[in-house]
Formats: C-alpha cells, sequence, structure tokens
C-alpha cells in the first residue's frame, strides 16, 4: 500500500469521546449496518417472488437464534438511523444546534431507539 | 487587478467539486426514506407469522408493491451516498478508493435491479 500524503480525516481514537460524537459515528456505523440490511431486505423480495422453497430457506436463516439476533440488531440500527436521522435533518434547518439541545435530543433518540425496537419485536416475535 | 469576482474565481475549483448536489441527493432521499421505513414497519407487522402465500397476496396489493419498490430502490440509492462519503473520508490509498467506490455501485445497480424484478413479479401475480 501507498496512501497518499494527503491531509487525513480526524482519527476519531486520539479524541476522549463524548456524548455527541459518540452519537455522530454511530449514525455511520449504523448506516454502514443498514447497508446490509437492505440488502437482507433484498433478498427477501426476491426469495418471496421465487416461491415458496426460497422464501422457506430465508426464515430458516431468520428463524436460528443468530439470524434473529442480527436481524434484531439491524431493526435498532434502523430506528437509531431514523430518528438520528431527523436529529440531522432539523439540524440542517439550523435549529437545535445549542449543547443543551443536542444532549437532550441525542437522549430522546437512544430512547426512542431502544423502546421502537422493543416495541416491534414485541409485536413480530 | 483582475477584475473578476472573487466568487467567479473560486467556483470549480474547491476540493468538494459537486458537493451540494451529493448533499441535496442525501437529504431528500432521506426525507423519503421516513415515510418509506413507516412502511416497512408496517409490512414487518402485518405479515408476521404468515405464510408464503398470505405475503405474497399482501405484497402484491398495487399501493403496497409500489412502497415496497420504492423503499428498496430510495434506501439503497442513499446508502450508496454514505459509503460513497465513508470511503472518502477514510479509504486514502487512491486504487482501494477507487475499487471500492466502483465496487459499491454495481452491488448498488445489481440489486436495484433484482428488488424492482421481484417486486413486478409478486405484483403481476407470477411469484410461484
Amino acid at each position: 500500500m501507498n496512501p497518499s500524503q494527503r491531509p487525513l480525516s480526524p482519527h476519531l481514537q486520539v479524541y476522549r469521546p463524548q456524548w455527541t460524537s459518540v452519537l455522530s459515528i454511530l449514525h455511520r456505523i449504523t448506516g454502514v449496518v443498514l447497508s446490509l440490511g437492505t440488502l437482507a431486505v433484498v433478498w427477501a423480495l426476491v426469495a418471496l417472488a421465487q416461491g415458496e422453497a426460497a422464501w422457506q430457506q430465508f426464515t430458516a436463516v431468520l428463524d436460528t437464534g443468530l439470524g434473529t439476533l442480527v436481524a434484531s440488531a439491524f431493526l435498532l440500527a434502523l430506528f437509531y438511523h431514523l430518528l438520528n436521522g431527523i436529529r440531522h435533518l432539523v439540524w440542517d434547518t439550523g435549529r437545535g444546534l445549542d449543547l443543551p439541545s443536542a444532549f437532550a435530543s441525542g437522549w430522546a433518540v437512544v430512547v426512542g431507539a431502544i423502546v421502537l425496537t422493543a416495541v416491534v419485536l414485541g409485536v413480530v416475535l | 487587478m483582475s477584475l473578476r469576482h472573487p466568487l467567479a474565481k473560486a467556483i470549480n475549483h474547491g476540493a468538494a467539486g459537486d458537493g451540494v448536489g451529493h448533499w441535496w441527493a442525501q437529504r431528500l432521499s432521506a426525507l423519503f426514506l421516513i415515510g418509506l421505513t413507516a412502511w416497512l414497519v408496517w409490512a414487518l407487522i402485518a405479515n408476521a407469522g404468515q405464510s408464503h402465500a398470505e405475503i405474497v397476496v399482501w405484497l402484491s396489493q398495487p399501493f403496497h408493491a409500489a412502497m415496497a419498490g420504492l423503499f428498496a430502490v430510495v434506501a439503497l440509492y442513499h446508502s450508496r451516498l454514505g459509503l460513497q462519503t465513508i470511503i472518502e473520508d477514510y479509504v486514502h490509498h487512491r486504487a482501494a478508493e477507487v475499487g471500492l467506490q466502483v465496487g459499491v455501485m454495481v452491488i448498488t445497480v445489481v440489486a436495484m435491479a433484482f428488488a424492482v424484478l421481484a417486486v413486478i413479479q409478486i405484483a403481476l401475480g407470477a411469484a410461484s
């Protein structure tokens, strides 16, 4: 590898983590996770279209302990990214950028994501 | 002394180039995904524990078929925009960066094609 000598983005590990910066990097991490989750949704659609046998293969993976755990993690990532994405869209209008508001909305996003995930899992499982 | 406005000199010479278009595309797709994600949760709850045949009937309704196709396409598009930025930020080896960008784009387009064709097949009642 021959990395270029151009300036780098700030390295995460040289900053002391703060509530707001942890939530910020979580938005990116959940985004990457959801990119894979969206491929799983595409897999589900294709399996549905292919017929009963393909669909049973898909649900068999989903019904294993690991499959259920991964699907639940996708759901938590989905609700976190959805709520924190709304938080970002509000920021884009110039509102809620002061520190107390940013901390409070951060808590609302985390609690909201956990509650929504628990509710959906409670209905679906 | 140049009479050209400083802004006219700066335009198209920044590091970002077409960043504003990317920014808008990401925000607009995010806005659409709020509604489409609500539909996805509805779909999950409505079809929990249902058989293959029952899910296919539910999904073949025009509204739900349209939402399924839109969710897949818009979510994949939004994913590609986000992954593009993450690769730009963290992958500093030029060849690796270009390879990853092309790979993500190819997977995105292929997944879009599969999703749309699957939804059309379901909507037309051709899913076995």
